[in-house]
C-alpha cells in the first residue's frame, strides 16, 4: 500500500499549517482570507476537540485577540461564552495563612477599553474557530483527524506525508503542532529552556458567591495560584506546585483533592468544591533560538513556551499568528516566494524579541515569587506595594496585558514600570 | 548601492555547495531545459543549482539585494498597475503583460515578475547567470525565458514588450545611448520602461561606492565605477534622444536602524523612474 502511494503527486498548496488547535486554526483562517491555499492538518477530529474532557483549561483574551477574532469570524461563536474580567488582584500569600491584604490592584476603571480581559474555555474557543472554518473561503483546506507522519524539504518546497497516505506540498509549512513540535524537530530548530520543578494543575471550582468578574492571583511559595472568572459561579483553578507534591494532590480522591484546595482558596467566595476533571502538565520554560528556517516557520507554543502566569500564552501565539500572516501577505503582493529566509526573516525580527522579553519577565516574576525566604519576600512586598501605588506603571502592566501597546516592553528599553 | 552586477558566476568559490544540506529539487519540470531551450549541461545543474542557492540566500553575500528587492518590486508593482489601469488587489495583476528584465542576474526581479502574473523573458549577457537564473526557476517551478544575450541582439530580433525592467544596469553600460535606443526600439506603442540606478554626487560616492564597498564590504569593491554614475537630468536628456520621457521618478533611501530601505524625496544617491514613449 505505501509503495503505490509514495509515488503519488502530491497536493499542492500555498501553504500547509501543521497542527489546527487554538493558535493553528485562527492562523489557517487568516491565511485564507489573505487569499492563500492553505491545508491545516490536525491528528483530531474537530468533534473530539469539542468535548469537556479533551481541554478543559481556560484562555485569557486580550482586547487586541479578540479584535482578531472578530476579523476571523471567529468571535460571533464566542461572544456568549466569554467571561469579561475587571478586576485582577495580586496578592503574596501563605498556605493556610491569614487573607493576606492586595499589592497590586488592577481594574476597568483604569484602562478606557472596558473589560481588562475575557476568560474563555479552550474548547469553545476551538468550537468556534471551528465554525468560523466551516464558513471560510473555499481556499481552506481542512485535514483532520490525519497525523503528519513525515516531512521533506527541497528548493521548492515542503512536502508532508499524512498517516493517510496523502501528500500535501506547500511553499511555507507552519509548525503550529505544540510544545514538543515535530515539524520544529525536523527543520533543525533548536530550542532553549529549563523546567521549573514545578507543575500547573488545572481543574474547576464551583463556588457559593459570584466572582463578580474578579480574577485573583496569589502568590504562594510553592508557586503562583490563580482563581479564574468563568461563566456562572464558576472559576478556573490554575495552581503551581512543586512538582513532588503535585504529583501526590493529583492522585488524591475527591475528598482530599478539595480539602487541598480550600487550603489555598480561602473562603471570599462561600462554599465551593472542585467539579470535573483535573489536569496537570510540567512546567517549564522553553523557547525557541530561530522561529524560521528556509520554508518553515514557527508559531505559538512550538516557538515559545511561558510560564502560565503572565496569562498571555494564547495571546502571544495568535500575535505570531497575525504578524505572520501580514508578513505573507506583504511578499506575496510583490511577487516574492512566501517560504524563502529573506520574507521570514522580518516574521522572526517582529515576533522573536517580544517573546523573549516576556519570557524573562515572567521567569523573573516566578522566580522572585516561588520561595519563603525572609528578605525576599519584604523586598517583593515592597515592590509590588510600590507598583500598585503608581498610577502609570500599573496602568502600562495593563495596557501590554491587553495586547495594545508597542512590540517592545518598556522594562527592557529601560524605561520604568 | 547595488549589488545586482556581481558577477559571482566567475568566481570558482562561489560555485560550491551552500553547506550540503539542500537536497536535488524535485521539480515537475526538467531543470536541464529552460523553456526556451537554454541548455544546462546535467554535469552543470549541481553546480549552478549551489550558484542558485547563493544568489537567493538572504544572509550570505546577496543580502544587500534581498534587502533592496521588496521596494523595488513595490515600486514596480504599483507603477505597472497605474499606468495600465489594473488591478492593485488582484493576485496576478500584471497578467497578459510580456515583461523584459534586462541584466536579470540570477532572476530575483524575474521570478516576482512571473509570479505576479507577467509573461517574463530575463536577458543577462552572462552565460552562467543565465545558467544560474534557468536552474533555479525550475526549482521554483517557474516558467521564465532565460536568454543570455544583450538588449541590442533582442531589439534586432524584432522583440516587443509592454514593460521593460532596466534596474542598475545604465551605470554599467560602455554606450548609453546605443543601449537606450535598443530599449526604445522593443517598447510597444503604450509601453513603459522603468530604470533604477545611482546619482552622480559625493553623497553616491561616498555611500553607495566607498561605504558600501570599502566600509561595509557589503559589496566587492569595484563592483562600482562612481564616473559612470549619471543625474536624474543627464538620464532624461538621454530618455529624450529615444522620444521616451519621464513620468515619474522618486528617490530611494535607506534607514539603518530598520535595516530597510523606502521610497524618498531623495534622489542623490539611489533613484529610480518610469519613462515612456513620447506621443
Amino acid at each position: 500500500m505505501s509503495t503505490a502511494q509514495s509515488k503519488q503527486d502530491p497536493e499542492m498548496f500555498d501553504i500547509a499549517v501543521v497542527g489546527g488547535g487554538l493558535v493553528g486554526l485562527p492562523l489557517a483562517l487568516g491565511f485564507a482570507q489573505a487569499g492563500f491555499k492553505v491545508a491545516v492538518i490536525d491528528a483530531q477530529a474537530p468533534e473530539e476537540v469539542a468535548r469537556a474532557e479533551f481541554d478543559g483549561r481556560v484562555s485569557a483574551l486580550s482586547p487586541a485577540s479578540l479584535a482578531m477574532f472578530g476579523q476571523l469570524g471567529v468571535l460571533p461563536h464566542l461572544e456568549n461564552r466569554l467571561q469579561p474580567v475587571t478586576d485582577i488582584m495580586v496578592t503574596d500569600g501563605k498556605v493556610g495563612g491569614r487573607a493576606a491584604p492586595f499589592f497590586l490592584h488592577f481594574d476597568a476603571a483604569d484602562n478606557e477599553a472596558g473589560p481588562l480581559m475575557h476568560m474563555a474555555e479552550n474548547r469553545h474557543i476551538r468550537i468556534a474557530a471551528q465554525k468560523a472554518a466551516e464558513r471560510a473561503p473555499d481556499t481552506l483546506h481542512q485535514i483532520a483527524p490525519d497525523g503528519a507522519e513525515s516531512f521533506a524539504r527541497d528548493a521548492g518546497g515542503v512536502e508532508v506525508r499524512l498517516a493517510s497516505g496523502r501528500v500535501i506540498r506547500a511553499r511555507l509549512a507552519v509548525a503550529a503542532d505544540g510544545r514538543a513540535s515535530r515539524l520544529r524537530a525536523f527543520a533543525g530548530l533548536k530550542t532553549v529552556g529549563w523546567s521549573y520543578d514545578q507543575m500547573g494543575i488545572v481543574t474547576t471550582v464551583e463556588h457559593e458567591l459570584p466572582h463578580d468578574g474578579t480574577a485573583q492571583e496569589y502568590f504562594l511559595p510553592s508557586g503562583p495560584f490563580a482563581i479564574l472568572p468563568m461563566q456562572g459561579n464558576r472559576s478556573s483553578l490554575v495552581w503551581s506546585e512543586k512538582t513532588a507534591l503535585a504529583k501526590t494532590i493529583m492522585a488524591m480522591d475527591e475528598e482530599g483533592f478539595a480539602r487541598e484546595c480550600a487550603k489555598r482558596f480561602g473562603d471570599y467566595l462561600g462554599a465551593h468544591r472542585p467539579v470535573g476533571p483535573r489536569w496537570s502538565y510540567p512546567l517549564g520554560l522553553q523557547l525557541a533560538h530561530d522561529y524560521v528556517s528556509e520554508r518553515i516557520a514557527l508559531v505559538g507554543d512550538a516557538a515559545h513556551v511561558l510560564h502560565p502566569l503572565a496569562g498571555q500564552g494564547l495571546n502571544w501565539g495568535l500575535k505570531d499568528a497575525a504578524a505572520l500572516v501580514e508578513v505573507t501577505a506583504e511578499t506575496a503582493r510583490v511577487g516574492l516566494d512566501i517560504g524563502s529566509l529573506a520574507a521570514l526573516e522580518r516574521y522572526q525580527r517582529w515576533r522573536r524579541f517580544d517573546a523573549v522579553s516576556l519570557a524573562l519577565v515572567t521567569d523573573g516574576l516566578n522566580r522572585l515569587f516561588s520561595n519563603d525566604v525572609g528578605p525576599l519576600r519584604l523586598l517583593r512586598d515592597v515592590g509590588l506595594g510600590l507598583v500598585g501605588k503608581l498610577g502609570p506603571a500599573r496602568r502600562f502592566l495593563m495596557r501590554e496585558a491587553a495586547g495594545g501597546s508597542g512590540d517592545v516592553p518598556k522594562l527592557l528599553k529601560g524605561e520604568p514600570v | 548601492m547595488n549589488p545586482k552586477r556581481e558577477p559571482p558566476a566567475s568566481s570558482p568559490a562561489s560555485a560550491k555547495a551552500p553547506s550540503g544540506k539542500r537536497p536535488r529539487p524535485k521539480t515537475p519540470q526538467d531543470p536541464s531545459q529552460g523553456p526556451q531551450g537554454v541548455t544546462v549541461d546535467a554535469g552543470e545543474i549541481a553546480r549552478f543549482s549551489a550558484m542558485a542557492a547563493e544568489w537567493w540566500d538572504p544572509r550570505g553575500k546577496f543580502r544587500p539585494l534581498h534587502k533592496f528587492n521588496p521596494v523595488r518590486l513595490g515600486y514596480i508593482r504599483s507603477q505597472v498597475c497605474a499606468h495600465f489601469g489594473l488591478d492593485e488587489s488582484a493576485r496576478q495583476p500584471l497578467k497578459g503583460l510580456r515583461l523584459l528584465d534586462i541584466g536579470c542576474g540570477g532572476g530575483l526581479l524575474s521570478e516576482p515578475m512571473t509570479r505576479l502574473g507577467a509573461e517574463v523573458v530575463g536577458a543577462d549577457a552572462g552565460e552562467a547567470n543565465i545558467k544560474t537564473a534557468s536552474v533555479h526557476a525550475a526549482e521554483q517551478d517557474l516558467a521564465i525565458d532565460y536568454r543570455a544575450t544583450t538588449a541590442e541582439a533582442l531589439a534586432e530580433a524584432g522583440e516587443k514588450f509592454d514593460v521593460i525592467l532596466n534596474m542598475e544596469v545604465i551605470e554599467h553600460v560602455a554606450d548609453v545611448d546605443a543601449f537606450l535606443a535598443a530599449c526604445a526600439a522593443m517598447l510597444k506603442p503604450e509601453g513603459m520602461m522603468i530604470c533604477a540606478t545611482l546619482n552622480r554626487t559625493l553623497k553616491a560616492l561616498g555611500l553607495a561606492v566607498i561605504g558600501a564597498e570599502y566600509v561595509l564590504g557589503w559589496l566587492p569593491r569595484g563592483t562600482h565605477d562612481w564616473r559612470k554614475f549619471i543625474t536624474p537630468q543627464e538620464f532624461e536628456r538621454h530618455l529624450q534622444r529615444q522620444k521616451l520621457k519621464v513620468n515619474h521618478l522618486t528617490g530611494v533611501s535607506y534607514n539603518p536602524l530598520q535595516d530597510r530601505w523606502f521610497l524618498s524625496g531623495d534622489r542623490d544617491v539611489n533613484y529610480m523612474l518610469v519613462a515612456v514613449p513620447v506621443r
